[in-house]
């Protein structure tokens, strides 16, 4: 049975792939770009399905007879199983938070010859983490300030947050921090110093 | 002609706005229930006098009448009870905000205490809506605040509310009491600032589930001095940190407090000093239920026990948000009292559920995570003989992740719970089995909502379609109001439905039926479908047509990824002049698509709206 294939969406790389197995025995057909809602595309995928199926993708081993019989990968559908995105986040939470506790990122001072591990959730604001850093690499970042940055050092520390962006630390509220927190740099010398006038 | 048509409408929810205009009459005509006056047109003949006292005594009489469907059928016996019932509508029920615009609806109302104004479709929950769709509250909040200075109560539901709209709450009304936002979205804690320090009479400020941003305001601060006359203040939506010793002053200024939903920023520490000024308390809401995360080592732990037992009035119990279940055995004094209990953001498994739940024998409402497993489902049915709802969502809400609860489950709380009356459950396999055992040792069933949460499953034993279980569900429940179906169905399901449940006034369908006839059976045979909502089945304009006489009584359909062209849809909007047919575009959809992606349609008296969004067309 020629199994159906898809050039709207993909390269169609299947089609030219070299496999090891006979021509006509392949695994089912997966989708691996979900696509939310295209009645026009699935409209035209209907051949001898009476069913429409306009906002998933993947065909079901139970009901396609000419299928094999591993079941198919489900591309999650938007808003299915219907439960609040608030009670989903905040059981993800849960989830997230039980199995990995803590919330360790890697702190790197320049000159140091290795790197230590942190974990941001042990502190409640900024004055405990700046505290602990200096304690664990015996330096000071000095004060900091919203216009100057941190004086007082040649040391000033930052991170690098979830868009792969360096940040200053200390200018967005502790909560946001680490959240985006993805790991630290403490940063000397004339760098260092340099951030203050940007 | 449609206006008959309106007249003739079955008594639902929303009278007051579909009353075709005509019924508002500006001329002295006959007045017919006057039986004594002379009854003709004559205004210079007339004396005012029989017609003043009768009208006077029906004021006094309909003050009485206080539910909405009661006062819109009085409010069609003559023009006379119009305008008295009109009168004396203290409490104004809204059921879509575009029904019916604010201008008309305060003209009409003119001595409104309370309103409850209802939004968006319930699937914009699931993001099945973009956002910035529309119900927004600020039209009706400056109408309010023009018609009604004496308004006391606000309740809101899936509408848009901004910091702004809240200001005008507050400083336009003074005696206003209660404000209840429910899935509302909008505003922050600065609006919440602006709205407690202004409003000095509020006795209820009620957040569920809403969404509010977080502009770090220290709203609990901005509740003024003195003693407070709050009665109800929840806010354990709210996910941001508050000040915790401004709220424990203001629990110990507040002697009327009897129900306090905290977040989830409030420690278990925080809950005892609340809860031992505050032992009159009948609605907590717990928090956190789990110390603060830098805690001192030695520190003696507070007497949580004793703390719970001295709340004796406590009956309904919520939170555990962060939930550490040795604290759990705190809540034993409580159990014997409860009449309803929120564990669903409580991870807790079945044997550290039973030593709590086999102590609830007064329990009517649970709430709770599939994370107790089929046993404990088993351990509630042995207990809570006087249950009326039971709500169990998933801890893993994927369609593939495992069940742990099932037909097991349920047929246990069939067999134990024989009071039943309304039931959320979510579980990756069920049998048609249990629930047609549901349906016949659960009468009472006036919601049955089952999401089996892969999508087209069939039942595991048979191999069969979910289609008998369903039927048995409307055969057996004769009081059957709301239901919502899952599973794999065929259109025999739906054919069930429409023969039997005559009284369905709300139906949610996913992933169902195999053709029109499936929505057919639906719209031709349930006379008192008001909501109905789909997604993602094969019901096209065909099957669209056949619901034409019934959707002016409707209070809306959605349609979502179905086979629905634009055609179709257009031609429903020319045949019915007071539906609103809007086509909502999703992502990547362009304008002039044939099919249509989401179609939401409602009654209005107001034609189109004028706040529609670019990806809204209206037909």
């Amino acid at each position: 049975m020629e199994r159906r294939v898809n050039y709207q969406n993909d390269l169609n790389l299947k089609a030219t792939e070299l496999r090891l197995g006979l021509p006509g025995s392949d695994e089912p057909e997966k989708q691996s770009t979900p696509c939310i809602r295209n009645n026009k595309r699935s409209s035209s995928e209907i051949s001898e399905e009476s069913r429409s199926k306009s906002s998933y993708c993947v065909t079901e081993a139970g009901k396609d007879d000419h299928q094999d019989t591993a079941p198919p990968v489900k591309a999650q559908v938007v808003g299915w199983p219907p439960i609040r995105s608030y009670r989903k986040n905040c059981l993800q939470t849960k989830n997230n938070e039980v199995e990995g506790a803590g919330m360790y990122v890697k702190v790197s001072v320049d000159g140091a010859p290795y790197l230590r591990k942190i974990d941001l959730k042990v502190y409640r604001s900024y004055a405990g983490l700046l505290k602990a850093l200096e304690n664990m690499f015996k330096l000071t970042v000095g004060a900091y300030s919203e216009r100057e940055g941190y004086n007082g050092s040649d040391y000033a520390p930052t991170y690098e947050d979830k868009d792969g962006d360096w940040m200053l630390v200390g200018d967005v509220p502790w909560e946001m921090f680490i959240s985006s927190c993805k790991r630290l740099r403490i940063m000397k010398g004339s760098e260092a110093r340099g951030l203050g006038c940007v | 002609m449609r206006h008959n048509r309106a007249e003739r409408m079955s008594e639902d929810d929303e009278r007051q706005q579909s009353s075709p205009s005509d019924l508002e009459f500006t001329s002295n005509k006959a007045r017919n229930c006057n039986a004594t006056g002379s009854g003709s047109g004559h205004p210079e003949f007339q004396s005012p006098f029989p017609d003043q006292v009768l009208e006077n005594v029906l004021e006094n009489v309909l003050h009485f009448l206080t539910s909405r469907r009661d006062r819109n059928a009085a409010s069609l016996v003559c023009k006379s009870w119009y305008r008295v019932e009109a009168l004396t509508r203290s409490e104004l029920f809204i059921g879509n905000c575009y029904a019916v615009s604010p201008d008309r609806a305060t003209a009409r109302f003119i001595r409104v205490r309370a309103l409850h104004l209802k939004g968006k479709p319930r699937f914009a929950d699931f993001n099945l809506m973009p956002p910035d769709w529309g119900a927004h509250f600020n039209p009706w909040a400056l109408a309010l605040a023009k018609a009604y200075p004496w308004l006391e109560k606000v309740y809101l539901k899936r509408m848009s509310v901004t910091d702004d709209d809240l200001a005008t709450l507050a400083e336009s009304f003074s005696g206003f009491k209660e404000l209840v936002l429910v899935c509302c979205d909008g505003f922050g804690t600065s609006g919440l600032a602006i709205f407690v320090s202004k409003c000095r009479q509020l006795r209820v400020l009620d957040l569920i589930e809403s969404e509010v941003t977080d502009d770090e305001t220290d709203w609990i601060s901005c509740f003024p001095e003195g003693e407070s006359h709050l009665e109800s203040l929840i806010f354990d939506c709210v996910e941001c940190p508050i000040n915790f010793e401004a709220l424990e002053r203001l629990v110990a200024r507040s002697p009327s407090l009897k129900k306090l939903r905290l977040n989830r920023h409030v420690s278990i520490g925080q809950l005892y000093r609340l809860m031992i000024r505050a032992p009159q308390l009948t609605h907590l809401g717990t928090g956190s239920f789990s110390p603060l995360e830098v805690a001192g080592q030695g520190d003696q732990e507070p007497d949580y026990v004793t703390a719970f037992a001295a709340c004796r009035s406590l009956v309904c119990l919520s939170g555990f948000r962060e939930i550490i279940p040795d604290y759990l055995p705190a809540i034993y004094p409580v159990c014997s009292n409860l009449t309803s209990l929120n564990f669903s953001y409580a991870n807790i498994d079945a044997e550290q559920l039973k030593p709590i739940i086999s102590n609830c024998h007064k329990l009517q409402v649970f709430w709770v995570l599939d994370s107790i497993c089929d046993e404990g489902l088993q351990a509630v049915a042995a207990t809570c003989k006087e249950l009326r709802e039971l709500r169990v969502f998933p801890i893993d809400a994927r369609e593939d992740s495992d069940g742990p609860v099932s037909e097991v489950g349920l047929q246990a709380i069939s067999e134990g719970c024989r009071k039943l009356q309304s039931i959320l459950y979510f579980c990756q396999r069920m049998t048609n089995a249990a629930v047609i055992a549901m349906s016949k040792n659960c009468p009472d069933l006036v919601v049955f909502r089952l999401c089996i949460m892969g999508r087209h499953r069939p039942d595991p034993v048979t191999g069969d379609p979910m289609d008998d279980g369903f039927g048995a569900i409307v055969m057996n429940c004769k009081k059957l109001t709301r239901l919502a179906v899952s599973g794999l169905l065929t259109d025999k399901a739906f054919d069930y439905i429409g023969r039997y449940g005559k009284l369905v006034r709300t139906l949610s369908v996913a992933f169902a039926g195999d053709s029109d006839m499936g929505l057919k059976y639906v719209l031709e045979g349930c006379p008192q479908l008001q909501k109905l909502e789909i997604r993602d089945s094969p019901f096209g304009d065909a099957a669209l047509r056949s619901g034409l006489h019934h959707y002016y009584n409707m209070r809306f359909l959605w349609m979502s990824s179905c086979s629905l062209t634009r055609q179709g849809c257009q031609e429903i909007a020319h045949a019915m002049d007071r539906l609103v047919v809007e086509v909502i575009r999703s992502i990547g959809e362009e304008e002039m698509d044939d099919s249509v992606g989401t179609l939401y349609m409602y009654r209005s008296l107001e034609g189109p709206r004028t706040d529609a969004p670019k990806f809204v067309t209206i037909l």
